[in-house]
């Protein structure tokens, strides 16, 4: 054995508390390393392994009174990550971005579109009854079908048919091939329940997770104490977690800085700087799939002249409004909605930047005069307005007039956005390529907010989507998902210039692994059964 | 009978004939705000089939008459309605009673007013009584100028102020104020101490000034130059002969300021995160959650014409004339 593989054997040895630090120190000494090495490395150790114990207090500021525990309802980051507490799903996206199993142990097909999973075996609800093959479809099944209301019923429209291969495996069907099928059981919806008296528990939060519900009151907090029968290792740390509903951002600092709580979200961009220098706390910033977009609707006049189109994504300093609306914490958008957190972003696509002559000539090209109107809220993203005055100023420069129009906050949703020509827009982003194309791009989609149809480049970019959703080959996909990342790039309505980053503050004595997960705001929603106090 | 007891059900009645109009008011500026429940739930998943089947389901679909009708029908039996929340899921029906939503926020915004006037009525007479019988000294312009200033400043910069001082600075208080209905009386009045002061610092001026005026008022009367005269110290002028008569003019403001601690202290409440009732109505408007929207504003009307009576009453009984009628 040499020297690196019996480090290695030791570090093994002490964290699983085979030996004691003074025997794993010593045992670094005889490899030759120097004492306060030794010392230190015996430290970082310890710090990476999880430890029992604590009461988490998270501080969210997300939640509404309207909140329920019925998954299918869950529409804010208050019920996602209380979600994930007490329940589980068939896979999990993990701190790596790459997806895992988690109720599913192994998960197979060998044409995209017959999907086998086989469940773990032994595993337990909350109230003692074993998760089974039956537990698994209804719970799948709640949100399919014509009746339903479920925020996810459009996730599972593709599938024809789920069916129970014995208590421990189930078939899922697919009208289409899609190879990402594993990745969309993990959405915070599709959370697993038990059947209990032949119907499905919905609305107790009762569910295979490391954490038992103890009190939930809507808009204001959710209470759990860990699960002790938990099925996953290394899991669940905390022997309570608490999380708290603080909406006003300001409130939620201070929380943060007294020691109220121990971890917030949603740091405010414009005084992380200053809540960096708080001694007790640490400040966690992750770039993830959120961004924000500009969305032209192709049906709205001039927005249907290509060379407009074109004209405004060349007049726009990116750069400048991630420092001035994001400042700083953000990365460069490249008109289309994958993000370096994706597998397959095309980073070879040449990165779109301010560019006066090329603005022009487009504009020229298109033969449009007058005002362009531009909708802004500041309920699409902080800052949204500012940002608006922001395009309009460097438009300017190039010669196109831009007129911004303030919209009121309340019916945003309703009445501006899907609706006007321009306007501003938000997207929490997919953790597939293919969901987030499907989700706003593709042309079957409601939510196609620039009405992205009709023209020739839209077509090919249907094609491929729906070709790379049942191709098994990475290699293929990833040309087929830069193809038509090219094509959003080239000729969609969409201005998409900057990805923002999730902000948030801890306690110095809360730890994480080495990786965070970054497809939702902390740690992919999973913090509570991720993290540990050190 | 005795006219008090005419004046008071004289009053009562009015106050219910008010309470009538005041519905329909509400009834119909909820109609007139924009947007959609349907839409504001289903949210992006919202079609015009599925939006038609929510509102059919909500009973929207019927005219305005007929559901305000329905409302305060429901609302004289004692039923508020069911909120419109809990119904985005299919098959069951998860809505919670509007009473039950608002139960346990009202005790707690009841409890916060509650804590907030034991200190602060008391507090705003004696200063107010201070300030008239030291009136025009050093001490008087003082306090007028220290209850002015802190009734100037917006709810919530006097709250950070205080977070400021009293739990960054030297830590005192929590700066949550989360209780729920399991928590201890102790600790349930430690975690409201900030919210409190808040809220007193924001409604003394108010009590005080007007308790100050109306002394001082009353002390141009003839009957005062004649207690004095009488030999009667400035004390005794002051509570025996002048308070009484004045205690119209500040039951009523003090009873203005009490519904105010009721329904006015959504700031207070974000800020603090206390779970009161001031943020369960904005959170139901926003999402459009009419049922709630209609009986938060009926219970805030309630406690404005109670407490508007009983400042009415105590107007009528402190006035001889009306307590004892030739």
């Amino acid at each position: 054995m040499n020297k690196n593989e019996f480090r290695a054997l030791q570090e093994l040895k002490y964290k699983t508390g085979q030996i004691d630090r003074r025997t794993f120190v010593r045992s670094l000494l005889a490899t030759s390393i120097a004492l306060p090495t030794a010392l230190s490395i015996a430290s970082s150790v310890e710090a990476a392994t999880p430890k029992r114990g604590g009461s988490l207090r998270v501080g969210m500021g997300h939640g509404s009174t309207t909140d329920t525990l019925d998954p299918s309802t869950s529409e804010n980051g208050f019920t996602l990550s209380s979600n994930y507490a007490w329940s589980n799903h068939l896979t999990e996206v993990g701190p790596d971005g790459n997806l895992r199993p988690e109720l599913a142990e192994s998960y197979s097909s060998s044409d995209a579109k017959t999907w086998v999973f086989d469940l773990r075996k032994g595993v337990e609800f909350h109230n003692g009854k074993t998760m089974t093959s039956e537990d698994v479809i209804a719970s799948l099944q709640y949100h399919m079908g014509d009746e339903s209301k479920s925020a996810a019923k459009g996730l599972l429209t593709a599938v024809t048919s789920i069916k129970a291969d014995g208590p421990n495996r189930v078939i899922i069907e697919l009208a289409s091939a899609n190879a990402d099928f594993p990745f969309i059981v993990s959405d915070y919806h599709l959370a697993i329940m038990p059947v209990v008296d032949g119907a499905l528990s919905v609305n107790t939060g009762m569910g295979t997770g490391g954490y038992i519900l103890e009190a939930f009151d809507p808009g204001v907090r959710a209470k759990f104490k860990r699960n002790p029968n938990y099925w996953k290792a290394d899991s669940a740390n905390f022997d309570e977690v608490e999380f708290i509903s603080i909406i006003d951002v300001a409130a939620r600092q201070n929380a943060m800085m007294n020691g109220d709580v121990d971890v917030i979200d949603r740091v405010d961009p414009k005084t992380v700087a200053l809540m960096g220098r708080a001694p007790n706390l640490e400040i966690l910033e992750t770039t993830g799939t959120l961004h924000y977009t500009f969305p032209m609707r192709l049906n709205v006049a001039p927005f249907d002249n290509y060379d407009l189109r074109m004209a405004l994504k060349y007049s726009i300093k990116r750069q400048e409004l991630i420092d001035k609306i994001l400042l700083g914490h953000g990365a460069l958008g490249n008109d289309h909605p994958i993000s370096t957190a994706n597998r397959f972003h095309a980073s070879g696509l040449e990165q779109r930047e301010f560019d006066a002559e090329k603005a022009a000539f487009h504009y020229k090209k298109s033969g449009h005069s007058g005002a362009i109107q531009l909708s802004s809220s500041d309920a699409a993203f902080a800052g949204a307005v500012d940002a608006a005055q922001l395009i309009a100023a460097s438009a300017a420069e190039v010669g196109i007039n831009i007129e911004v129009v303030r919209e009121p906050k309340d019916g945003y949703w309703s009445n501006v956005w899907n609706k006007k020509g321009w306007c501003a827009c938000y997207w929490g982003g997919r953790p597939t390529e293919d969901w987030m194309f499907s989700a706003a791009y593709t042309n079957d989609t409601e939510w196609n907010d620039t009405a992205w149809v009709g023209t020739e480049s839209s077509a090919k970019f249907n094609d491929i989507v729906v070709a790379a959703r049942a191709e098994l080959d990475d290699n293929k996909r990833r040309d087929m998902y830069a193809e038509a990342q090219r094509l959003v790039n080239d000729d969609g309505g969409t201005i998409c210039p900057m990805f923002a980053n999730y902000i948030n503050a801890h306690s110095k004595k809360l730890a994480h692994g080495s990786s965070v997960a970054s497809n939702w705001d902390l740690d992919g929603g999973k913090l509570a059964e991720r993290w540990w106090f050190s | 009978m005795h006219p008090i007891v005419n004046t008071v059900i004289q009053r009562l009645f009015l106050g219910i004939a008010t309470l009538f109009v005041v519905s329909i008011i509400i009834f119909s500026s909820i109609e007139m705000l924009p947007g959609d429940f349907g839409q504001a739930v289903l949210g992006q998943a919202a079609t015009e089939e599925t939006v038609a089947a929510f509102r059919k389901e909500l009973g929207l679909d019927k005219p305005a008459y007929i559901r305000y009708f329905d409302w305060v029908g429901g609302v004289i039996q004692g039923d508020l309605g069911t909120s419109f929340s809990g119904r985005a899921a299919s098959g069951v029906d998860r809505s919670r009673p509007v009473a039950e939503l608002i139960a346990p926020r009202l005790w707690n915004t009841l409890f916060l007013a509650g804590m907030t006037a034991i200190i602060a009525v008391p507090l705003a007479l004696f200063l107010g009584i201070t300030a008239a019988l030291y009136r025009d000294t050093y001490y008087d312009k003082i306090v007028s100028a220290s209850t002015l200033t802190t009734i100037s400043f917006p709810e919530f910069f006097v709250a950070y102020i205080l977070i400021l001082l009293l739990t960054a600075l030297w830590p005192i208080f929590p700066s949550l104020a989360n209780i729920d209905v399991n928590t201890p009386l102790a600790e349930r009045v430690y975690r409201s101490s900030l919210p409190a002061l808040t809220l007193t610092l924001v409604i003394v001026a108010h009590m005080m000034r007007m308790t100050r005026a109306a002394i001082i008022n009353l002390l141009a009367n003839p009957y005062i130059q004649m207690a004095r005269l009488s030999g009667a110290t400035q004390r005794e002028v002051i509570l025996k002969h002048a308070l009484p008569n004045a205690w119209a003019p500040i039951a009523t403001v003090i009873a203005f300021n009490l519904a105010y601690l009721v329904v006015g202290v959504v700031v207070v409440e974000v800020v603090f995160v206390y779970p009161g009732v001031g943020q369960l109505m904005v959170d139901a408007v926003t999402s459009r959650d009419i049922p709630v929207v209609q009986g938060c504003a009926l219970i805030f009307a309630i406690t404005y014409i109670v407490l508007n009576l009983l400042a009415d009453i105590i107007g009528i009984v402190t006035n001889p004339r009306l307590l004892h009628p030739k």
